[in-house]
């Protein structure tokens, strides 16, 4: 079970009920439940739409698209029926916030979805879990179904005679790829987990040919909470033009590992150091990968940076998923790359030929350099790669491949370069039979 | 009383799955859900499940396979009673994650996708579970054990051999 943690810097929105049993449905009305969405109906679509979109919260999932805007761009006619799709399908290496949210806050998912659908003048929701998490949708189901019970959904939710709102809940089957927004409409209509090409948008054309706001989990679940406390106080919690706060997933070699809510905008190293404790048994530190596994790697000089979109992007990574991992001093550049490079070759779903080849011929490539028959020239190769594979795919995925791999051959090329001259930094822990013969 | 003559399935899945083609828009996006849980009851996705299931669905059993293939919890042979998945992405390896692999594989007497003589275990190392927090990380079936150490792990394996284990569905 998910161990609860807890540090003063911590600013509570979306956490704010962890630990409180709220997966309970009286429990959660209680806490202020189901409250943003009575208002929501009374006040209507526009209301919301205005307090979403000065509360300046930006995508959860990794994109940091502005949610108000987002919700703004749905057709308000539309001969199709419109949907909301929560996105819980957490598969970013480095990432376990979402968990934590369905364990302890499922009815704030719920009503965040029940405010999308409002606000696009939408009926039904669905909220889509990996296939891994069957124990978190187990608790999300019986909380839809307590939300049924209580009247909160269905026919004439809270009595109010014309206003439907029903959900479903899904489970995928492992898949990274399904994360994507348009693979993820497709693994909801029974398909491979393929992505569409853009335009149209799911705004326009989504789920089952209908406009569909496509949402992270963590997104969704702050809706309630910023209706309550109005968008401009929500936005004043963070930084400029990066409303609130966000969950971090602190993980890798710190002392105090896991999910903390932090004000967009707090310092990385605050976040490693004083928040998680620091480096895991006083060693130092090497590396950051700050938001999930396709984010450019950071050296320890590169930390003092605030944690939003804009900033991590002017320093030449990304917020991306919250999910902050920590390499200590022990950690192989060259073994770290590899291992991340396989997992997304693993995760290719082979649609678009420059990350299928790309993500195959970087792994067969490091995994020569690893195993201590590469040379120099390979690093070049592996860069040259890469380079081809930014922006010529279909989905992100590609460019979550090559953007990590850009990030370790150019911050550490010394260190490939040592190792492929036999000088290796770091403890190796894999033996490459172990990864070769893996997947 | 299932909607399918001569369903394979338990009558509660059976019942189920006669609910779940009629709560989507379009049938077949009942398909990946009822893989898995088809897969759960059964073991494994068969011929059988998938012929059955493209009959419910009203699509080919190549649709159904080519579904199939795509999603790496949807097997097509039989595991172990337990499947013992280990987490070694990212957050994990730096905790220890291909530690306890090398523990499960030498406890275990098993490699990567192969199952116990006794057909208890069966082992597999996977990507990212969503446990980076808390890792290093396993499932056993669907159940999260963390913040493992190879001891852990022997006291886990021992609890599942006496039937103790957790195995939710």
């Amino acid at each position: 079970m998910p161990t609860l943690v807890s540090h003063p810097d911590e600013v509570k929105v979306v956490s704010r009920r962890f630990g409180m049993g709220a997966a309970n449905i009286e429990k959660y009305i209680e806490l202020d439940g189901y409250k943003a969405v009575q208002q929501a109906i009374a006040e209507g679509p526009e209301w919301i739409i205005n307090t979403m979109k000065a509360s300046g919260l930006r995508g959860r999932g990794g994109a940091g698209f502005p949610t108000g805007m987002k919700w703004s761009f749905v057709p308000k006619q539309s001969e199709k029926p419109k949907y909301v799709l929560v996105n819980g399908d957490e598969s970013e290496p480095g990432t376990c916030k979402d968990h934590v949210i369905f364990l302890h806050d499922p009815h704030a998912v719920i009503e965040g979805t029940m405010i999308a659908g409002l606000a696009i003048g939408s009926k039904v929701g669905f909220i889509y879990l990996r296939g891994e998490y069957r124990y978190l949708l187990k608790i999300v189901e019986k909380a839809v179904a307590d939300a049924y019970a209580k009247g909160f959904l269905g026919k004439n939710i809270f009595g109010k005679e014309g206003v439907d709102f029903d959900i479903i809940t899904q489970t995928g089957a492992g898949a990274y790829e399904v994360g994507e927004e348009s693979a993820l409409m497709e693994s909801l209509e029974g398909k491979r987990g393929v992505p569409r090409i853009k335009p149209p948008f799911p705004a326009v054309v989504g789920l089952y040919g209908g406009p569909t706001v496509i949402n992270n989990a963590e997104t969704i679940a702050n809706a309630p909470h910023i209706l309550l406390m109005g968008g401009e106080t929500y936005a004043k919690l963070g930084s400029e033009r990066n409303g609130g706060t966000r969950l971090f997933g602190i993980s890798g070699h710190v002392e105090r590992p896991g999910v903390y809510e932090l004000p967009m905008g707090y310092s990385l190293r605050k976040a490693i150091y004083d928040v998680a404790g620091g480096i895991k048994d006083g060693k130092k530190l090497k590396a950051v990968v700050p938001g999930g596994s396709s984010c450019p790697v950071l050296t320890a000089d590169e930390i003092d940076v605030g944690l939003d979109f804009d900033q991590m992007g002017k320093a030449g990574t990304m917020l991306g998923s919250g999910g902050i991992v920590v390499l200590d001093e022990s950690v192989s550049i060259v073994e770290f790359a590899l291992r991340t490079i396989a997992f997304y070759q693993h995760e290719s779903c082979g649609w678009c030929i420059p990350c299928r080849e790309g993500t195959d011929w970087i792994k067969k490539t490091l995994t020569r350099v690893y195993n201590g028959g590469g040379s120099k020239k390979d690093v070049d190769n592996i860069q040259y790669l890469a380079d081809n594979m930014m922006g010529r795919t279909f989905c992100p995925l590609g460019d979550a491949a090559a953007m990590p791999t850009l990030g370790f051959v150019k911050k550490f090329r010394k260190e490939f370069e040592d190792y492929i001259e036999g000088n290796k930094a770091g403890t190796p822990i894999i033996t490459v039979e172990q990864l070769v013969g893996a997947h | 009383m299932s909607e399918i003559a001569n369903t394979i399935f338990s009558p509660e899945t059976a019942a189920r799955f006669d609910h779940l083609v009629t709560i989507y828009p379009l049938k077949r996006s009942a398909l990946v859900p009822m893989l898995l849980y088809a897969q759960d009851e059964i073991g494994f996705v068969s011929d059988e499940v998938v012929r059955e299931i493209a009959q419910r669905i009203d699509i080919l059993e190549l649709d159904v396979r080519n579904v199939l293939s795509y999603y790496s919890m949807l097997r097509t042979k039989p595991a172990g009673k337990y499947n013992v998945q280990v987490c070694t992405n990212i957050s994990c390896m730096l905790r220890g994650g291909y530690e306890i692999l090398d523990h499960c594989k030498h406890k275990l007497g098993i490699g990567h996708k192969e199952t116990t003589k006794d057909g208890v275990f069966s082992l597999e190392e996977v990507e990212c579970i969503g446990a980076c927090c808390w890792a290093p990380a396993i499932q056993i079936n669907y159940d999260f054990h963390d913040d493992l150490t190879p001891e852990k792990v022997d006291v886990l394996f021992q609890m599942y051999r006496d039937g103790q284990g957790k195995d939710e569905k």
